[in-house]
């Protein structure tokens, strides 16, 4: 039985299985309407987050299945003080998988310790969110048909934005990989992440300007800034609009440049940019359902 | 100062001067019902100055938690006065319960049962990060 905490536990070739798998439920989604028939995700949602609990809802649903769970800890056991060891046990008498979001970063790996079936990192804090990961891989794989040469800008909130930490992760384990940090001073990709790039000698600038280092991107993964992982409303609002993308950003950036971002989003990329042919954002949100059906079919050693 | 030799025992030599009270904490030596004896800024040619532990008990410890506390230590085994192994500390790969995670959003800080976990991230700089949100040990 394998869980899902840490994109990093996915070997480049499964990645590559669960994007073929993703293409071809694209292709042909009748052959998988019934894949998980009497099977029941739990989504177990410690702090609300309506898209990707939907999009596992959708992905489970879409392959026949049922979906039990909670959507924010106020309506679940831990408001009694349950600890997230036995909320796994429990769960795990009543559903074949878990999907766990915690505001509290490690909590889904203490989960996965404890239940007796699969468990999904839907998002911990502001550590990893292996999920939105995938969706990133198979909109790159799909707008760029390739993870090796590829250079690739992250802006805004590197600090706190676990997307990102998680992407970077994914995407260094592939040859001639660029990395451009664009974010504020106070908002600087952890150290611990910039180790792991210099111990495998992977390339990358850190910047706090946009308008130039998007001349060079094949990829401009764009994020929010969030209110929710600072202690301090003072320090979130002087540096919540840092960085706002808009179609005079894009001027001086390359035709066939893919946009992304995890969504939602404030006001970080103009709705003007909606239409751009670049825009892949709302692409990524369906191509992250396809690649959570992708992982359940995989984790339910469903064939 | 003079402390007698030991005929069976231990002796962790080589423990920079200052660290011997911790490492007599960390490996519950307090709870010996034998003798021990804590030796502190012993002159020594390599070190300056050095702290010894002598245990005068055939025990076993662990020398992992020596490893990431001093790593320079030497763990001589004595059987009938005579040194029979003389150990060099590697550093552990893993941490149990020895240090606290300090990230206020890492689950070991609410959930009162787990054990506080870290692994061994890069031998060459000895850095530990927590097992659950990869906060570097300070």
């Amino acid at each position: 039985m394998r869980s899902l905490i840490d994109i990093l536990e996915l070997s480049t070739k499964e990645l590559d299985e669960l994007i073929s798998t993703a293409d071809d439920i694209i292709e042909n989604p009748q052959k998988y309407a019934h894949k998980c028939d009497g099977k029941k995700l739990a989504t177990l949602f410690f702090e609300p987050s309506t898209r990707t609990r939907l999009s596992f809802e959708a992905a489970m649903y879409e392959l026949g299945g049922n979906v039990i769970g909670f959507s924010e800890a106020q309506s679940s056991s831990a408001s009694k003080g349950e600890s997230v060891a036995d909320t796994a046990k429990v769960i795990s008498c009543y559903a074949d998988i878990i999907a766990m979001r915690h505001p509290k970063e490690g909590a889904p790996l203490v989960a996965s310790m404890n239940a007796t079936v699969p468990v999904i990192n839907a998002g911990d804090g502001g550590h990893n969110h292996p999920t939105q990961t995938l969706a990133d891989l198979l909109t790159i794989h799909r707008e760029k048909g390739r993870f090796n040469n590829l250079t690739v800008g992250l802006c805004g909130d590197l600090k706190f934005g676990r997307t990102v930490h998680s992407l970077i992760a994914a995407l260094r384990r592939y040859e001639n990989v660029k990395f451009i940090l664009i974010s504020p001073a106070e908002l600087k990709l952890p150290d611990y992440v910039k180790e792991s790039l210099t111990k495998d000698n992977v390339d990358f600038v850190e910047t706090t300007n946009l308008e130039e280092a998007i001349k060079e991107l094949d990829i401009l993964y764009m994020t929010r800034v969030q209110r929710e992982r600072f202690f301090n409303e003072e320090e979130y609002l002087r540096l919540k609009d840092s960085y706002i993308l808009t179609p005079e950003k894009l001027v001086n950036a390359k035709k066939d440049m893919a946009i992304l971002h995890p969504l939602p989003r404030v006001n970080e990329i103009s709705v003007a940019i909606d239409n751009d042919p670049r825009a892949c954002y709302f692409k990524q949100v369906l191509y992250g359902k396809y690649m959570r059906m992708a992982l359940i079919l995989k984790l339910l050693e469903v064939e | 100062m003079k402390v007698d030799s030991i005929k069976n025992g231990i002796v962790i030599d080589h423990i920079t001067a200052g660290k011997g009270m911790e490492i007599y904490s960390l490996l519950g030596l307090d709870q010996l019902e034998c003798s021990v004896a804590l030796i502190r800024n012993v002159p020594s040619r390599k070190m300056g100055k050095k702290d010894i532990i002598k245990i005068d008990a055939d025990i076993v410890i662990d020398t992992a938690i020596l490893g990431f506390v001093d790593p320079d230590i030497t763990v001589n085994i004595i059987k009938d006065n005579k040194i029979i192994d003389k150990k060099t500390i590697e550093l552990p790969e893993k941490l149990v319960d020895v240090l606290k995670c300090k990230n206020p959003r890492c689950i070991s800080m609410t959930e009162q049962e787990l054990s506080h976990i870290f692994t061994l991230a890069d031998r060459e700089n000895r850095v530990y990060r927590c097992l659950y949100c990869e906060t570097k040990a300070k």
